[in-house]
């Protein structure tokens, strides 16, 4: 009787633990800083968030990658303890988006922190692939221009590489690649598909006259089993490439440089994705980084500002910094420089024109 | 047999009958006893290659490459002249660090060449000479032979010595291999057990990563998760087995329960999101959700093993307890419930088991998510075993990819202790009649 009755006690105690500890926790201020957003951006703002709790008091901040649209959701709902102070973007915030922040009350600092290349890449074993993002859009759009030259489209006929492009090997067309719902797959299809997509006359032409169809083309990528949606890992990519030496693979800049072993990047116009190429622009697949800071939490939440001076700090984005040594490729000096001045002022963004 | 006897023959015709189709049924009999062993050996093979595969792969981890260093605490050097909190933000200990270094490989000259050497040496030494100071303050000025973390990129290589001849060189320049291999022919470069492994959180650079913080984040929201959900599954299982009528209600309540624990699991996160964050403002990321969030999940499952075990105890029991006048109560609660408790501790751990291993509904209430910090408490920001195994398997550092695999094994060691508890439970507490 007297061991059931503690037994009970125990349990009991353990209950009001538990509640007591609930409501102190409703109550109590965050005192950690809040990220969510790109999984691109994940890896450099976690870094930094870590290098930035090692060298002061502050508690390190908890950055949860959701994804730069599931970020900017969460990010845009409020303004308030339980909302997100700072969210990375592998894209420029839309329109819509910066409307939903400032309709709840969010005012937005933007800040770029730098590039990312966006490869193409083959086994090691293989040989590396020379493409035009002429070459890629006609591989793998969904409808591409009528192969006998008239102003109609077709849906994709291509099943080799041979096909696209006579100078290009006889192997079936076949690229894993991130899932619609991935950052790099967004950039990938603006950047290196729309780019190829714009090589023709006609469709440019619809840019100004149909927009809707114009991104139709451009982007849809072809759903017939050439295009594989390999999830949103990179390393699982990677994987998969050196063991198929004739697929390629879709993936970020910082998994080429890690498994330079065992894949290498295909040339696209010419260009070999490196370090120095991405950075000074010639490598035509790269794309900016973004991390969106909530200004109303500035004061609030501590450590903001101090986050923010290491993130803009040489020693993290700078050409030799931590970061560039993690895979990003950092902003040319001027541009570093216009981006520290505004976010010691925190000016806030109003619309998206200005930059 | 019934045809065979109906009809009218003689026992001999029977006999041959039967014995002609012996072959057959003794045929099919060895077929059948096949396919059961194929199957139990298929599942064997399933998981001899999985475990191959996860030790070979995730063994390495548990030992670092460490490098030997002489370093001296030169105030000049420091920049500091006495120990105490605010010189040591300030203090330098990476030019401490860059200074022993240099002092080894004095050939070394040139801003490029310099940077390549300073890289050999993990970006947190700086910081555990800062600590080593702290608690000793009177080591400044002297000097002393630490080991400390090589960087990950030398750690690969040097893993990969063992495996060629030549090994991977990756990140590493030509340069820098030479210095390591003649580290390593001295001696300063060793591979010792790696104990940061097992006391750091999260951490960007593999060398400074550790299970702790999702270990201990595992275990306080597994503690939320069985303060609840077991005396609440426990509560209802009995009331609904022993006290409740039989009625449409009843029935309702047993249908959604066995449906509820069907349900996958990232609705129940999306409830947690819903209720217990966006109504309670209780706080994201914190293992007080993530346990109210899988006590949510793993009731069903409770209830219903509950219900079971209280099923199993014979009737006879609960007559004779009320043949000697007890009330429903003490029939209950002195006779059935510790008859009973085998099979419902049982179910907890299965329970249990289940919900440290998932991370679908985690990820909506924010323990996904980066946490250097290891928690102290269950409103601490905190992620869990299973989420840091995802983290990791997504990081383009190639360290991380053994990384990943040693914390499956740990995972996997947890998982294993608490199914065997649950064994020696039940084979201790089980009665049988």
């Amino acid at each position: 009787m007297n061991n059931r009755s503690a037994s009970k006690k125990v349990l009991a105690s353990a209950l009001a633990a538990l509640t007591i500890a609930a409501s102190n926790a409703a109550l109590a201020a965050r005192d950690h800083i809040s990220i969510v957003g790109s999984s691109t951006v994940y890896p450099f703002t976690t870094v930094v968030a870590e290098r930035f709790s090692r060298a002061t008091q502050f508690k390190t901040p908890v950055v949860e990658s959701t994804g730069t649209g599931g970020g900017m959701k969460l990010f845009c709902q409020g303004v308030g303890e339980s909302t997100a102070d700072i969210t990375g973007a592998s894209r420029r915030i839309k329109q819509s988006e910066l409307e939903m922040c400032n309709g709840n009350g969010v005012d937005v600092v933007e800040v770029q922190i730098g590039y990312d290349g966006i490869v193409l890449a083959n086994a090691k074993t293989a040989k590396p692939f020379e493409l035009s993002r002429k070459d890629i859009f006609l591989a793998l759009a969904k409808d591409v221009p009528n192969p006998d030259g008239s102003e109609t489209l077709v849906p994709n006929p291509y099943k080799t590489w041979k096909d696209v492009n006579p100078t290009l090997p006889a192997a079936k067309i076949e690229v894993l690649g991130p899932p619609p719902t991935s950052g790099t797959r967004d950039a990938f299809a603006e950047l290196a598909m729309e780019g190829g997509c714009k090589k023709f006359d006609w469709i440019a032409a619809k840019k100004k006259s149909d927009k809707s169809a114009y991104k139709a083309i451009c982007h849809n990528v072809r759903e017939d089993g050439f295009y594989v949606e390999a999830g949103e890992n990179d390393n699982l990519i990677v994987n998969k490439l050196a063991a198929n030496p004739n697929a390629l693979g879709i993936f970020g800049f910082s998994f080429l440089d890690q498994n330079a072993d065992k894949v290498q990047g295909s040339l696209i116009e010419g260009q070999e994705p490196t370090f120095e190429s991405i950075a000074d622009n010639s490598y035509p697949v790269s794309r900016p980084l973004f991390v969106y800071v909530k200004k109303a939490h500035v004061d609030v939440v501590p450590g903001i500002k101090q986050f923010l001076a290491e993130f803009t700090n040489d020693r993290a984005w700078g050409e030799e910094g931590y970061l560039a040594d993690k895979g990003m490729i950092p902003l040319p000096t001027a541009e570093r420089q216009k981006v520290a001045n505004n976010v010691r002022k925190l000016n806030a963004l109003t619309n998206l024109a200005a930059k | 047999m019934t045809d065979l006897t109906q009809s009218n023959l003689t026992q001999e015709q029977v006999r041959e009958r039967i014995e002609s189709r012996l072959a057959s049924r003794h045929r099919k009999e060895k077929i059948f006893r096949g396919f059961g062993i194929a199957s139990i050996a298929f599942g064997i093979l399933a998981v001899v290659v999985l475990f191959t595969d996860i030790i070979s792969k995730g063994s390495s981890a548990f030992v670092q490459t460490d490098i030997e260093l002489n370093v001296t605490y030169d105030p000049a050097v420091l920049g500091i002249d006495s120990v105490d909190d605010e010189s040591l933000a300030w203090a330098n200990f990476d030019a401490v660090i860059r200074n022993a270094l240099r002092e080894r490989f004095p050939e070394v000259s040139g801003r490029r060449d310099k940077r390549e050497l300073y890289s050999l040496v993990s970006n947190g030494a700086g910081f555990e000479l800062r600590e080593r100071l702290q608690q000793n303050p009177a080591l400044l000025g002297k000097s002393e032979t630490l080991w400390f973390n090589a960087d990950d990129d030398v750690d690969t290589y040097v893993k990969s010595l063992s495996k060629s001849e030549e090994g991977f060189l990756g990140r590493t320049s030509e340069q820098k291999a030479e210095w390591i291999k003649s580290l390593l022919a001295t001696g300063e470069l060793e591979k010792r057990f790696n104990t940061t492994f097992f006391t750091n959180g999260d951490s960007r650079e593999p060398e400074q990563a550790g299970i702790r913080a999702a270990l201990m984040g595992s275990l306080f929201t597994l503690l939320v998760t069985l303060a609840l959900s077991f005396p609440i599954g426990v509560a209802a299982a009995i009331y609904l087995e022993e006290f409740a009528p039989k009625n449409r209600w009843t029935d309702l309540i047993e249908v959604n329960i066995n449906n509820l624990a069907a349900v996958p699991s990232i609705v129940f996160g999306l409830l947690g999101l819903a209720i217990f964050i966006n109504f309670f403002e209780l706080p994201r990321s914190a293992p007080l959700v993530g346990g109210l969030v899988l006590t949510l999940m793993t009731l069903p499952t409770i209830i219903i093993s509950s219900r079971a075990a209280l099923k199993s105890v014979p009737p006879s029991i609960r007559e004779a307890a009320m043949g000697m006048g007890a009330s429903r109560m003490q029939v209950v609660l002195h006779h059935v419930l510790p008859l009973a408790m085998p099979g419902m501790l049982t179910g907890a751990i299965i329970g249990m088991a289940q919900a440290l291993g998932e991370t679908a509904p985690l990820l909506m209430i924010g323990m996904v998510a980066f946490i250097v910090d290891v928690p102290h408490g269950i409103t601490d920001p905190s992620t869990v075993l299973p989420v840091q195994i995802f983290l990791w398997a997504d990081s383009p550092e190639r360290a991380f990819v053994e990384r990943t695999s040693a914390a499956i094994m740990v995972l996997l060691a947890v998982l294993i202790t608490m199914n065997t508890c649950a064994v020696w439970l039940r084979k201790k507490l089980e009665r049988r009649w």
